[in-house]
């Protein structure tokens, strides 16, 4: 039981970031906008959370400063994807080479600042925010240790950003019209959307949940920033594709993501998992395998957003 | 009016548009030097732009050796982009390329020494070309999307690779893979004489050789005709009765096998640098994305692209001497691609100031 447990926490740590910077793309690509800058987002979120906690934990500590380092993180996040939003929206630049640039730019930024400004490029924190047992949900039987026992803040600001992000692309005026601009935008406008307002809020909600997200990966899994965040935009962006751009399935694909993970890291405290005879890299693999040969059975049907990628041009109506 | 009707061509305005781009590009670097130290701002700057002409011929064989391995991998994913993909999984492919080499090269040594080295870069190509041509069968057969294929054989192909390397050609003392034989070192033909740099050898040229061959490939050949009618309209193309999904296997196989075979140039060169186990991507494969963008995915652009980004690599190594942190020129790099992203835009304003204006039509844009 404690095994089972110990899995499910793990996942969250593994699952949550990746779910909440795929949800962030999921915005920017419904409205019609590649968005292969979350990973530099997913930085440039880290950087300034962490630098805030770096600068503040000396006046206070727990989940007060985690929840306002947060805010700073998808503030700095929205604010850079701004830099995305201009060039692909009003410029109508090709969105795959501005979001490349992101990407290079974010750690290349952060390195540069945090060396002139610290000498060294990795920036320390004290972890003020672990969670042994949440308050009166982590007695409950089975589900307290399950999800309210060694846990982050961060896993339940997630989930909650799972169901919001739901109901707001599914059932909101706002959702309907960011999808109508992602799929048919010359319709959108001709009923009066401002396809190209609609779209700055769909990639700079994208550019803030990222920012979250770089944060949120980087508290539980680590006590200092090194100007990376592993690759995990570019999972989280495999995670979208994965998901269909649906938000059902992109939660489904980020839980599977996770739970391979977590087999590729905690193998081996799970007894029969030891003891085979298969190294640590085997296991590493098994996620992008596995993702790889569910991606080969279910792509057939790809649900993208038809005027993916497509700058809107009023002209062109 | 000779200059006129180059700068109205479409090679000249994408000349002009990237000479726009990396103007933009230094002068953004340049201010946040002055941000961060006003005082020695302009030395360091000047550092940057002259780069490998620092160092004398030492600084330009550096540059030869940063360049060589990153207009490879440019030119498999500027080859990708020309065919309409989008090849992101240059890393894994470089990295599969590099230890084939090493493992030929460590190995192998019953092949004669003339052409050990050789067999070694050939394994390099067909490990790379393996890895890419995955992706490709993934997207033509079952329509996956390759820009997740590609990563997600990147990391496949990190971690097989560092299995590999503890298996096969380990140095647990150092760490990291053992010497390849000296016969599979690529020759230096006297250029480390005359460069007086043991890290130059004939790789540059074996790169030259590439992008002339790819060149001749996508503009003279009906095979590259067909790849790039692919590119800019797969409905038009399969109407016209090309094999789109053969095209898009042959396509990533040899973007896979440039990639790989920059991976065989780089630690065949003798120049003391060794495979590791890291759970770490090869940086060269996104710095090919890089170069290929900054070369507007044209082989010659990304040769000069290539060339470019070592230069100023090498001199922003050397502005370490005066405190100020090398990532400046990425973030140089980064600014330049960024502008490079309004190329439509600015080759639009190239054509409006250029013509009459009764002469104005939409400027068509090639991807």
């Amino acid at each position: 039981m404690d095994i089972l447990y110990f899995i499910v926490q793990q996942t969250m740590f593994f699952a949550i970031p990746l779910l909440i910077v795929a949800l962030g793309g999921m915005f920017s690509e419904r409205s019609g906008v590649v968005n292969i800058a979350l990973e530099g987002i997913m930085v440039m979120g880290g950087f300034f959370g962490i630098g805030f906690i770096h600068i503040f934990e000396s006046r206070m500590s727990g989940q007060l400063l985690l929840l306002l380092a947060l805010l700073v993180a998808a503030i700095s996040g929205g604010i850079f994807s701004l830099l995305h939003a201009f060039a692909s929206i009003n410029l109508k630049a090709d969105q795959t080479i501005s979001g490349t640039a992101l990407n290079l730019f974010a750690p290349a930024f952060v390195v540069f600042v945090a060396r002139m400004l610290q000498g060294v490029q990795q920036i320390q924190f004290k972890d003020t925010f672990h969670m042994n047992k949440v308050p009166f949900l982590g007695d409950i039987p089975f589900i307290g240790p399950l999800l309210f026992r060694n846990a982050y803040i961060t896993t339940y600001i997630g989930l909650g950003i799972a169901i919001v992000a739901g109901i707001v692309i599914n059932k909101t005026k706002f959702g309907l019209r960011l999808r109508a601009c992602g799929e048919h935008p010359q319709a959108a406008d001709s009923v009066g959307i401002n396809v190209y307002k609609i779209r700055y809020a769909g990639v700079v909600i994208s550019g803030a949940l990222a920012g979250i997200g770089g944060l949120v990966f980087i508290v539980p899994t680590s006590t200092n920033f090194n100007a990376s965040v592993a690759g995990y935009g570019f999972l989280a962006l495999a995670v979208l594709i994965f998901g269909q751009w649906r938000t059902n399935k992109i939660i489904a694909a980020a839980f599977f993501f996770g739970i391979m993970k977590t087999f590729a890291s905690a193998y081996s405290v799970v007894p029969v998992l030891k003891t085979l005879p298969i190294s640590t890299e085997v296991y590493k693999m098994i996620p992008y395998i596995a993702t790889l040969v569910i991606l080969a059975f279910s792509s057939r049907n790809s649900q993208a957003p038809k005027a993916e990628g497509i700058p809107y041009d009023k002209g062109s109506r | 009016m000779k200059k006129r009707k180059f700068m109205l061509s479409k090679g000249g305005k994408d000349f002009i548009a990237s000479i726009i781009a990396i103007a933009a590009g230094l002068l953004i670097g340049l201010i946040i030097l002055l941000f961060s130290n006003s005082k020695q701002a302009f030395p360091a700057f000047g550092m940057i732009l002259k780069g490998g002409f620092t160092d004398g011929l030492v600084g330009i064989a550096q540059v030869f050796y940063l360049s060589t391995p990153i207009i490879l991998t440019g030119l498999s994913v500027g080859f990708a982009f020309k065919t309409g993909l989008f090849n992101i999984g240059s890393s894994g492919q470089f990295t599969c390329g590099a230890f084939a080499a090493v493992y030929i090269g460590v190995k192998w040594t019953f092949l004669p020494g003339e052409i050990h080295w050789v067999v070694a870069l050939i394994g390099a190509l067909i490990a790379g070309a393996l890895w890419g041509m995955v992706p490709g069968i993934l997207k033509a057969v079952a329509n996956v999307n390759e820009v997740i294929t590609s990563i997600m054989m990147n990391y496949i192909g990190m971690y097989l690779v560092n299995i590999l390397i503890v298996k096969y050609v380990y140095d647990p003392i150092k760490s990291q893979s053992v010497p390849v034989a000296k016969t599979a070192i690529i020759p230096k033909a006297g250029l480390d004489k005359l460069f007086q740099s043991n890290n130059i050898n004939i790789s540059i040229f074996i790169a030259i050789l590439a992008v002339i061959v790819i060149y001749i490939v996508l503009n003279k050949t009906t095979f590259g005709f067909e790849l790039k009618a692919c590119g800019l309209s797969p409905d038009a193309s399969r109407y016209a009765g090309i094999n789109a999904k053969r095209n898009i296997i042959l396509s990533m196989t040899i973007a896979g096998a440039l990639s790989g075979l920059g991976g065989g140039l780089l630690y065949l060169a003798g120049s003391g640098k060794y495979m590791q186990v890291l759970d770490v991507l090869a940086p060269q494969g996104f710095n090919g994305i890089s170069v290929a963008l900054l070369g507007m995915s044209n082989p010659i652009g990304i040769l000069f692209a290539g060339l470019f980004i070592g230069h100023i690599t090498v001199g922003g190594n050397n502005i370490q001497l005066y405190d100020f942190v090398p990532e400046i020129v990425d973030i140089i790099i980064a600014t330049i691609i960024y502008f490079g992203a309004f190329a439509l835009l600015i080759k639009s304003i190239i054509g409006k100031i250029r013509r009459k204006p009764s002469e104005t039509a939409p400027v068509k844009e090639e991807k």
